[in-house]
């Protein structure tokens, strides 16, 4: 048996007691003192810093995202060690860019962050992936590329993850995705009763048991193409 | 025999091939023409098993996935070489739904993602909405909403405890368990009417103040809950089956599960003391004097042990929020979000004006975003709300604790059991409500 780990306190770098926040202005208060230490650090990568309902959004560019990310997770000074979230935000107006977001914590010094890279309509939709940073970054990565068809550079294994991998109408949370879905409710009937109800297997996973050599020639070929095993 | 595609992955998903390709056993094809009939195995072909990996499918439907959750397995032997989880099956897509829906009516989605833990749930909504109004709650109303998320999080604790020590083999702890949260049940049911899908809270306030007396059935159950425990303890703490099952599971040490973004049991049970509740409070939990559990091995039993602890903590907290619940309104007097009362809206024009403002058109915040995250049952859950000054939010955003515990599952089975899977993969404490959305 391994040796008990010893405790990590977080909040070990923050001087004080921390409290609940009362009267947070809406716009406006305090910022979160890392940004001025990006601001200084990556000078030209920090499009704006924003303090809405007391919380410090970074604007910052989207080819330097990595860095910065790396180097708030790894300066002595901030210790970002926590990857709360991963989403993007896409505004009824359709001049509006999409906004990825980040949410970061500082354990240490119980600190909270939120990073934006805007990307511009008619734009690549693609961001660099934080997972070489943060592993936590792996489904949450996946989940936003589904629903919005962001691409994250970088991320090992980017599929699909909520819907499943045939799923042909899009990206869910688009605004230009209709609430009930771009087929008609007689064609997703078609479709769901005409669809595979066994369980498919990714070629990856076919692999496991060698059972990709024991398939058909024609399921071979299609399967090499890139399709699945169902339908 | 023409066969259709379809008959290979009979095959695959129900009894896999053997090595020379062939069926192990005989499962049901159907021909073109949709005839039932089984494929004949040649006879004596002996399976040769050396130095192949098996593939094994677990789930969707499946009682010990705890859902519909669908791992696919790599096994060496017994040992599991690879974890695939498949999830997405239960997907409702609440946060879709929520960009047409009024910040009011949000709050029953928010009891149906976790629903093991919905009045914790519908505090941490509120929250968040709160905070993007600029609203300060009452203070009876805080303490109210105290009780009502660690009574949520016993609540989850013991439906995790109970369906835990079935996967592992234990059935006694489980009824003892579930006659307790049926207590809490009762209690919620006094208080707003509902059992599990509950609705408790409001923007600005709470659905209903607690009824008469309710404080003295909460007592009872702040006195009789601690002896279930020890009896829970003596049965399963020290019960050698239930520690040669767990220990040792699992283990993730305290950088990795930081680094995975674990929250809650998990994160702590490695060693790690993150409670948003003391690190980045609400509601004044800093006011009250709990502790926060901490493991030192990351195991399926620290989570055990952790979990056990908080419930003890959480019911110190209820006692001391008994202690100190003020008199005065629930509600705060602010017609832009609280209705006002029935009596008024049918005799005052400016109360029906305001009436009828929300009930047809909802409240309107102002332009803004926020991230309001509360430690819920299963770890930090997070509620990001983005307004454009209309009634409905563009974009409602749930972190969804239980879906990034689960994440790590592939980097904890490594190396371990069949066996051990599940008593690992319940350890994370999922509802696939919440992963799926």
């Amino acid at each position: 048996m391994t040796a008990p780990f010893t405790t990590v306190m977080a909040g070990a770098a923050a001087p004080g007691q921390p409290t609940s926040p009362k009267n947070v202005p809406l716009r406006g208060g305090e910022p979160n003192p890392s940004a001025e230490a990006l601001r200084a650090q990556f000078a030209g990568a920090i499009a704006r810093v924003d303090v809405v309902c007391g919380e410090t959004s970074v604007i910052v560019d989207r080819a330097q995202l990595l860095d910065i990310v790396r180097w708030l997770h790894d300066d002595a000074g901030q210790q970002y060690d926590y990857l709360s979230d991963v989403t993007a935000v896409e505004y009824r107006d359709p001049e509006r860019p999409l906004e990825v977001v980040w949410h970061l914590r500082s354990l240490p010094y119980r600190r909270f962050l939120r990073l934006k890279v805007l990307l511009e309509r008619g734009s690549e939709l693609s961001v660099p992936s934080v997972w070489p940073v943060y592993k936590g970054a792996d489904w949450l990565e996946r989940e936003c590329y589904d629903m919005f068809g962001i691409r994250f550079d970088g991320h090992p294994d980017l599929r699909r993850i909520l819907m499943w991998e045939g799923y042909k109408e899009g990206h869910p949370l688009r605004k230009d995705f209709p609430v009930r879905g771009r087929f008609s409710r007689s064609e997703q009937l078609r479709q769901a009763l005409s669809a595979n109800p066994e369980a498919r297997y990714s070629m990856e996973e076919l692999s496991i048991a060698q059972a990709f050599e024991d398939l058909p020639d024609d399921m071979r070929r299609r399967l090499a193409a890139g399709g699945t095993v169902g339908e | 025999m023409a066969t259709t595609k379809r008959t290979v992955e009979v095959e695959l998903s129900t009894t896999g091939l053997d090595a020379q390709g062939r069926p192990i056993r005989r499962p049901l094809v159907s021909d073109e023409s949709g005839n039932i009939s089984t494929l004949e195995a040649p006879p004596g072909i002996e399976p040769d098993f050396e130095g192949e990996h098996m593939l094994i499918n677990i789930g969707p439907q499946h009682p010990a996935t705890h859902g519909v959750l669908r791992l696919v397995l790599e096994l060496d032997g017994e040992t599991v070489v690879r974890c695939i989880p498949h999830v997405g099956y239960l997907h409702c897509g609440f946060e879709k739904t929520a960009e047409y829906r009024q910040y009011t009516q949000i709050i029953p989605y928010t009891d149906r993602e976790d629903y093991l833990n919905s009045p914790g749930n519908n505090v941490a909504f509120v929250l968040g909405a709160e905070r993007l109004w600029g609203i300060e709650i009452t203070e009876r109303c805080k303490v109210l909403r105290v009780i009502l998320s660690e009574l949520s999080r016993i609540m989850s604790h013991l439906v995790w405890a109970g369906t835990t020590c079935i996967d592992v083999g234990a059935f006694t702890p489980f009824l003892w368990m579930f006659y307790q949260r049926e207590a809490i049940y009762k209690l919620l049911e006094d208080w707003v009417g509902a059992r599990l899908t509950t609705s408790a809270t409001r923007i600005g306030g709470m659905a209903a103040d607690i009824p008469d007396g309710w404080i003295d059935q909460l007592k009872h159950f702040t006195r009789t809950f601690p002896k279930v425990m020890r009896e829970v303890d003596s049965v399963v703490t020290r019960n050698g089956i239930w520690v040669g099952r767990t220990t040792g599971l699992g283990v993730m040490s305290p950088d990795e599960a930081v680094n995975y973004g674990l929250s809650g049991p998990m994160v702590r049970a490695s060693g790690v003391a993150y409670d948003v509740r003391k690190d980045f409070p609400y509601l004044d939990y800093e006011t009250y004097d709990f502790e926060v559990p901490v493991g030192t091995r990351g195991d399926v039993y620290d989570r055990y042990l952790v979990r056990m602890e908080e419930m003890r903590q959480s019911i110190r907290i209820i006692e001391q929020a008994i202690a100190r619940l003020p008199d005065g309104p629930v509600n705060v007097d602010d017609h832009r979000v609280i209705l006002p009362p029935k009596s008024r809206a049918t005799s005052d024009m400016e109360s029906m004006i305001h009436h009828f403002k929300q009930v047809m058109e909802g409240p309107r915040p102002p332009i803004g975003e926020t991230y309001v995250a509360v430690e819920s049952s299963k770890g930090e859950k997070g509620y990001y709300m983005v307004s454009d000054g209309t009634p409905k939010p563009v974009r409602w955003r749930i972190r969804p604790p239980a879906f990034v515990n689960l994440s790590a599952i592939p980097k904890m089975v490594e190396g371990h059991l069949l066996s051990d899977v599940i008593a690992i993969n319940a350890s994370i404490d999922i509802v696939m409500g919440e992963i799926d959305r």
